[in-house]
């Protein structure tokens, strides 16, 4: 029960994006086309599960024994940087499209503040190793979820007779704003 | 040294050696062989993707010719200069180039030329929108809408709407790639050598009297144009049409015409350029 409530939590009521405000860059820089938005949200929810459970491991075997908490961020960063190589790797092998439609915010997860976000939030709410990574796949979805969400408005908004000053980047701002405004509506509903 | 140094010192070692080795076999593993060609190529080309070649974009372009089933002068927006670059590092010579082509848009009804319907448009400012619906506020139904389509789809900013609701081309920004010719409803825009200066700038193909009704400066079908012409210009569907094969401009009695609607334009005047002189 209290792993679907992380879960749930992580999701939907405490969204990355839209109650936390992270990794807002690839959510407005990748979120023009439904399905390479969907494709960035399948890559950062990968790197998302590795990261809890990589950073657990090395935090609670390596970090707390020593008592060397302080290295959490460096450690926690190499981690991060080593798995998104490995990611574009794999991306670059599967599929060049995809790679190339992703562009530079592929090796931009590195430096998403969500996925680093992840990882403290895990240490600080002391879960426990399977809370930790369905905490992880729970921020994944959500990420995707926000994500998928905004690129299919930003799709039909492409078709919309939109004022002008607002077309591009203001309209895009406007919608994340009222997303963001829905998902409030969620706050308190579970706290853990 | 104190031991907690010590120690994180080897904890960050031993972390980035491990990543590090992992990485280093996953590179093994999962290297990808580009062709140094696909590389090269895109490097010289436009990347503005914007689709004039008839591939994806400019990446799957540069794949294309490097596995030659497109031809190294096939990006229209890069001209001669991007052909060449593109030849020298697929070794092979590039023949020189045709005449840059710019589109011509072949309606000279602006606001105060056209009459205009008893009734305004109000609805998008588009002229596909235009098209469907009511075909805008002009009577002429075959003319230039005026809401700018192609001006919105020019990627190079190179059409202007000028005062007179008529597009005009900025010659030099203007990359030859055809965009704004699918982007008009009513196929008023045709693309034509630079130096080509007859052009017929009318398109409608009503009766004589209702051309004239619905337009200052439309084709009335008149046909002085043609008799004179030796097969040079034709009058198909009550438009003089030419064909520029057979077309000899000395020929034509261009005063003759009463509305204007065919003209030899001057070059420097127009386009601001001038023609070198063969």
């Amino acid at each position: 029960m209290e792993i679907i409530l992380i879960f749930l939590s992580s999701a939907i009521v405490n969204n990355f994006v839209l109650a936390y405000f992270l990794g807002i860059c690839p959510f407005v820089g990748v979120s023009s086309k439904l399905s390479s938005a969907f494709s960035m949200g399948m890559a950062t929810t990968f790197v998302m599960v590795i990261t809890a459970i990589v950073t657990w491991l090395i935090y609670n075997l390596i970090l707390v024994p020593y008592h060397l908490e302080f290295l959490q961020y460096v450690s926690f960063i190499l981690v991060i940087a080593s798995l998104v190589q490995f990611v574009e790797m794999f991306v670059k092998k599967v599929s060049q499209p995809l790679y190339r439609a992703l562009g530079i915010f592929l090796p931009l997860i590195t430096t998403n503040c969500a996925i680093l976000g992840l990882a403290l939030f895990i240490v600080l709410k002391e879960y426990s190793f399977i809370e930790g990574i369905f905490y992880g796949i729970g921020a994944g979805v959500g990420f995707t979820m926000a994500i998928a969400i905004m690129a299919g408005i930003r799709e039909e908004i492409e078709l919309a007779d939109v004022p002008k000053a607002f077309r591009g980047a203001p309209i895009t701002m406007i919608i994340a704003g009222i997303l963001a405004l829905a998902f409030m509506g969620f706050a308190g509903m579970i706290s853990v | 040294m104190e031991p907690t140094l010590i120690l994180a010192i080897a904890t960050m070692g031993g972390l980035g050696l491990f990543f590090a080795a992992g990485l280093a076999i996953a590179d093994k593993k999962l290297a990808v062989e580009d062709n140094p060609f696909v590389v090269k190529i895109n490097e010289v080309l436009p990347g503005v993707n914007c689709g004039a070649c008839g591939k994806a974009g400019c990446y799957d372009f540069a794949v294309n010719v490097a596995e030659g089933t497109a031809s190294v002068t096939g990006c229209p927006v890069g001209g001669s200069d991007t052909a060449k670059e593109i030849a020298m590092i697929m070794g092979v010579e590039a023949a020189d180039s045709e005449v840059k082509t710019i589109p011509r848009i072949l309606c000279k009804g602006g606001n105060s030329e056209a009459v205009n319907k008893m009734v305004d448009y109000y609805g998008p400012l588009s002229c596909s929108a235009m098209e469907i619906v009511s075909g805008g506020e002009k009577q002429c139904l075959y003319g230039c809408l005026g809401a700018g389509d192609c001006v919105d789809a020019c990627p190079f900013d190179a059409l202007v709407m000028n005062d007179n609701g008529i597009p005009e081309v900025v010659p030099d920004l203007c990359t030859s790639c055809g965009i704004c010719v699918k982007s008009c409803p009513r196929d008023i825009i045709e693309m034509h050598p630079i130096d080509q200066t007859v052009f017929v700038f009318c398109k409608n193909q009503d009766d004589p009297k209702t051309a004239k009704e619905v337009c200052n400066v439309s084709c009335i079908a008149c046909g002085i144009c043609a008799r004179k012409s030796d097969g040079g210009i034709e009058i198909i569907n009550n438009v003089g049409v030419i064909n520029y094969s057979l077309l000899d401009d000395t020929k034509i009695p261009f005063e003759k015409c009463k509305s204007g609607a065919i003209q030899k334009i001057d070059l420097e005047l127009d386009l601001g350029i001038k023609m070198k002189k063969n």
